[in-house]
C-alpha cells in the first residue's frame, strides 16, 4: 500500500465537507454515454446499412400481415389459374415480356399454370416469415433457459444439457430434417418445420448464453442478492437474464436469416410447406425448370428471398458491433 | 460483559483442488480457513487483517452464509445458523449483509439504484416501507448520495458513489450485523476515508456491528476496535486494536506491521483529536 498517514488526513479535510464534491463531476460526465436500448437505436440509426435492411425486414412483414388486402387490389388470388396469361403452343410460356409481367399480373405469372406471382410473393411471404420467427423465438426460449440453467446450476445440469447440445450440433442435423418431414404426415407442415428447426437451432444460442452466464455467476452482484436471500431461480431470472438482453437481440436477430433459409431449403426440397400453399423456396425450385426459357419466374422469389436473408444478416451484424462497442466502454 | 451478538467456532473450509478427484476417487482438497475463532460483541469492529490469500474472504463468506462451512459454527445471537437450509435462513439474512470489494461488479449494472437497494426487501417478500421511491430517497440520503438519482444506473456513478450505493443496499433490511470484505480496498485513498466516515457514522447511530476485512493497516486503525490476525487460514493473534498495534506478540503481526509506514506520533495525535471531536 502507498497510502500514509499524512495522506489521510488529508484527505479527511477535503472528504469532510459534502463528502461527494470530489465525485460528482465523474458521474455526470458517465451519464453522457447511454446505456441500455435507447443508446442502442440512436446509434443504430445513423447507420444506413441496418437502417435499409430494417426497412426492407418492416416491408415484407407489412407484406405478410396485409396479404389479402394487397391480393384483392391486385385482382389475383395465389390459387387461381389465369389461362389466357399462358401461350399453350409453347408449352405453357407466359405471354408477354419478363415473364407476363404487366398490369394485370404485377410480377409475371407462373409457366404452365398461369398463377399470378405477385399474389404467390405476397402469400410466401407470410409463410416464410411466420415460420422463421415462430422458430426463432422457439429456440430463443429454449436455448436461453436452458443455457442460464446449465451455465448457473453447473454440475450435472450442465453436463447432462452439454452433452445434448454437443450432440445436436455434432448430428447431420439437414439429413434428418429431410428424413423426418417426408417420413411424417404432411398436415399442418408449417407447425412440423418450426419444432425440427428449433430442435436443432437452440445449442448455438444456448451455447453461449451458458458461458455468458458462467462469468455472470462470478460477479460479486450475484453473490449480494444470494446474500439478500434471493432464491436460485431468481438469481437467474431476475439478476443473469437482464444482462444477456444485447446478446439475445443479436444472437436471434442473426438466427432469423439461417431459419429463413433452412425454411426455403426444406421447401426446394419438397419436404417444406406443402404446395398449393405458396412459399419462396418451393417457387424457386418449380422455377428451375424454366430458368433458360422464363429467367424472371426465377428472379422475383430469389431476389425477394436474398434481400431477406441479407437485411436480416446486415441489422444482426450492425446490431452486434454497436452493443460490443457499448459493452466494451 | 454482555454475550457476543456473532461467534464463529472452530470454522474450517475445504475447497477440492481441481483435476485431483477421480470417478471414484475424492478430490485433495485445500485447507483455506483453518479453525478459525471469533466473537464480536454488538457494535464492536472486528477487523481481519493478513495477506492476499490468507483466507479473509472465505471467512467473512462463512460467517455470511454464503459459503457452506466444511465444519465449525456460526452463531447469531446464540442461535446455530450454520445448518440452516437456503428457506430458513430469511432471518438471518435480514440481520447480518455484506458490503463487497468492487462497488462497480457488486452492483447490477443492468440494474437502477431504486431497483438494486431494493432489491433485498423484495426477495424477503417482505414489503417495502413507504413504498420504493421514499424509501430509495431516503436510503440514498442516510449514506449520503443525491436522492434524485435514484433512477440511474450503476455506471453513472463513481467508484465512492457506488460504493455508497453498496453500503445502502446492504442497509435496506435493517442489519444488526455488516460483513465488509474489502469495502474500501479499491477506491483511492481521499474516498476511503470518506466511506469509513460513513461507515462509523452508521455505527454510532444505528450500533451496527462490523465484520471489517481488509489488507491495509491503515484503514484498520481508523475502524477496528478489536484486530484478528490472520495468515494461511488460521488466525494467529487478536487482541484489542491498540494491544494489536502497540504490542505484537506474534512474529507475522510485527512483519506485518514492518511492511506498512509507520504511523507517525504528530499525526497519531491528530487523529486521536479528529476523533475526539467527531
Ligand atoms: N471457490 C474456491 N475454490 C477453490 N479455492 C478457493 C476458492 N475460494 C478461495 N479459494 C482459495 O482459498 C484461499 C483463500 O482465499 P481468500 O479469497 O479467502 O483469500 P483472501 O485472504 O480474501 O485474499 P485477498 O486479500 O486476495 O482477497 C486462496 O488460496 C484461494 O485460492
Ligand atoms: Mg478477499
Amino acid at each position: 500500500m502507498t497510502s500514509s498517514p499524512t495522506d489521510l488526513t488529508a484527505a479527511r479535510a477535503v472528504g469532510s465537507g459534502t463528502g461527494d464534491t470530489a465525485e460528482a463531476p465523474a458521474a455526470s460526465a458517465a451519464g453522457a454515454l447511454p446505456a441500455g436500448a435507447g443508446g442502442t437505436w440512436q446509434a443504430l440509426r445513423h447507420d444506413v446499412g441496418a437502417m435499409l435492411g430494417l426497412g426492407y425486414i418492416v416491408l415484407v412483414t407489412l407484406v405478410a400481415i396485409f396479404a389479402p388486402v394487397l391480393t384483392s387490389i391486385s385482382g389475383w388470388t395465389p390459387y387461381e389459374f389465369d389461362q389466357t396469361a399462358i401461350d399453350p403452343d409453347l408449352g405453357g410460356m407466359p405471354i408477354g415480356p419478363w415473364g407476363g409481367m404487366g398490369a394485370e399480373h404485377w410480377f409475371g405469372v407462373e409457366p404452365g399454370s398461369g398463377r399470378d406471382i405477385f399474389a404467390r410473393i405476397v402469400y410466401g411471404a407470410r409463410v416464410s416469415m411466420s415460420i422463421a420467427l415462430s422458430a426463432t423465438l422457439l429456440t430463443t426460449v429454449l436455448g436461453v433457459s436452458l443455457g442460464l440453467l446449465a451455465g448457473y446450476f453447473g454440475g450435472r445440469v450442465d453436463v447432462v444439457i452439454s452433452r445434448v447440445m454437443d450432440f445436436l450440433m455434432a448430428f447431420p442435423a439437414l439429413i434428418f430434417m429431410i428424413a423426418v418431414l417426408s417420413a411424417l404426415p404432411a398436415s399442418n407442415r408449417s407447425a412440423l418445420l418450426v419444432v425440427v428447426i428449433s430442435a436443432f437451432g437452440w445449442p448455438y444460442l444456448a451455447r453461449i448464453v451458458r458461458g455468458q452466464t458462467m462469468s455472470l455467476a462470478q460477479r460479486e452482484f450475484v453473490e449480494a442478492a444470494r446474500a439478500a436471500g434471493a432464491s436460485g431461480t431468481r438469481i437467474v431470472f431476475r439478476e443473469i437474464l437482464p444482462n444477456l438482453r444485447s446478446t439475445i437481440i443479436v444472437m436471434s436477430t442473426l438466427a432469423v436469416p439461417g431459419y429463413i433459409g433452412t425454411e426455403a431449403g426444406l421447401s426446394f426440397l419438397g419436404v417444406g410447406v406443402v404446395p398449393p400453399a405458396p412459399s419462396w423456396g418451393q417457387m424457386i425450385a418449380a422455377s428451375v425448370k424454366w430458368y433458360a426459357v422464363d429467367p424472371a419466374y426465377f428472379v422475383v422469389p430469389g431476389v425477394c428471398l436474398f434481400l431477406l436473408v441479407l437485411s436480416f444478416t446486415v441489422l444482426g451484424d450492425r446490431l452486434r458491433a454497436v452493443v460490443d462497442a457499448q459493452e466494451g466502454r | 460483559m454482555s454475550e457476543p451478538l456473532l461467534r464463529a467456532t472452530h470454522l474450517v473450509k475445504e475447497f477440492p483442488i481441481m483435476g485431483t478427484g477421480g470417478l471414484l476417487r475424492r478430490p485433495a482438497t485445500f485447507r483455506a480457513v483453518d479453525d478459525v475463532s471469533f466473537e464480536i460483541r454488538a457494535g464492536e469492529t472486528l477487523a481481519l487483517v493478513g495477506e492476499s490469500g490468507s483466507g479473509k474472504s472465505t471467512t467473512a463468506r462463512l460467517a455470511a452464509r454464503l459459503l457452506d462451512v466444511t465444519s465449525g459454527t456460526v452463531e447469531l445471537d446464540g442461535e446455530d445458523v450454520t445448518a440452516l437450509k437456503r428457506s430458513e435462513l430469511n432471518r438471518f439474512r435480514s440481520e447480518v449483509q455484506v458490503v463487497f470489494q468492487d462497488p462497480y461488479s457488486s452492483l447490477n449494472p443492468r440494474h437502477t439504484v431504486e431497483r438494486i437497494v431494493t432489491a433485498p426487501l423484495v426477495y424477503q417478500q417482505r414489503t417495502i416501507p413507504g413504498g420504493p421511491r421514499a424509501f430509495t430517497r431516503s436510503l440514498m440520503e442516510r449514506v449520503g448520495l443525491d436522492p434524485d438519482h435514484s433512477q440511474k444506473y450503476p455506471a453513472q456513478f463513481s467508484g465512492g458513489q457506488a460504493q455508497r450505493i453498496g453500503i445502502a443496499r446492504a442497509l435496506a433490511v435493517g442489519p444488526r450485523v455488516v460483513v465488509c470484505d474489502e469495502a474500501v480496498s479499491a477506491l483511492d485513498v481521499s474516498v476511503q476515508a470518506q466511506v469509513i466516515n460513513l461507515l462509523r457514522d452508521l455505527q454510532r447511530e444505528e450500533g451496527l456491528t462490523y465484520l471489517f476485512i481488509a489488507h491495509d493497516l491503515a484503514v484498520v486503525r481508523q475502524i477496528a476496535t478489536r484486530v484478528a490476525v490472520m495468515t494461511q487460514g488460521r488466525i494467529v493473534e487478536e487482541g484489542d486494536r491498540d494491544s494489536v498495534f502497540g504490542a505484537p506478540r506474534h512474529e507475522y503481526t510485527r512483519t506485518l506491521l514492518d511492511a506498512v509506514p509507520r504511523i507517525r506520533p504528530e499525526w497519531e495525535r491528530q487523529r486521536r483529536a479528529n476523533a475526539g471531536r467527531s
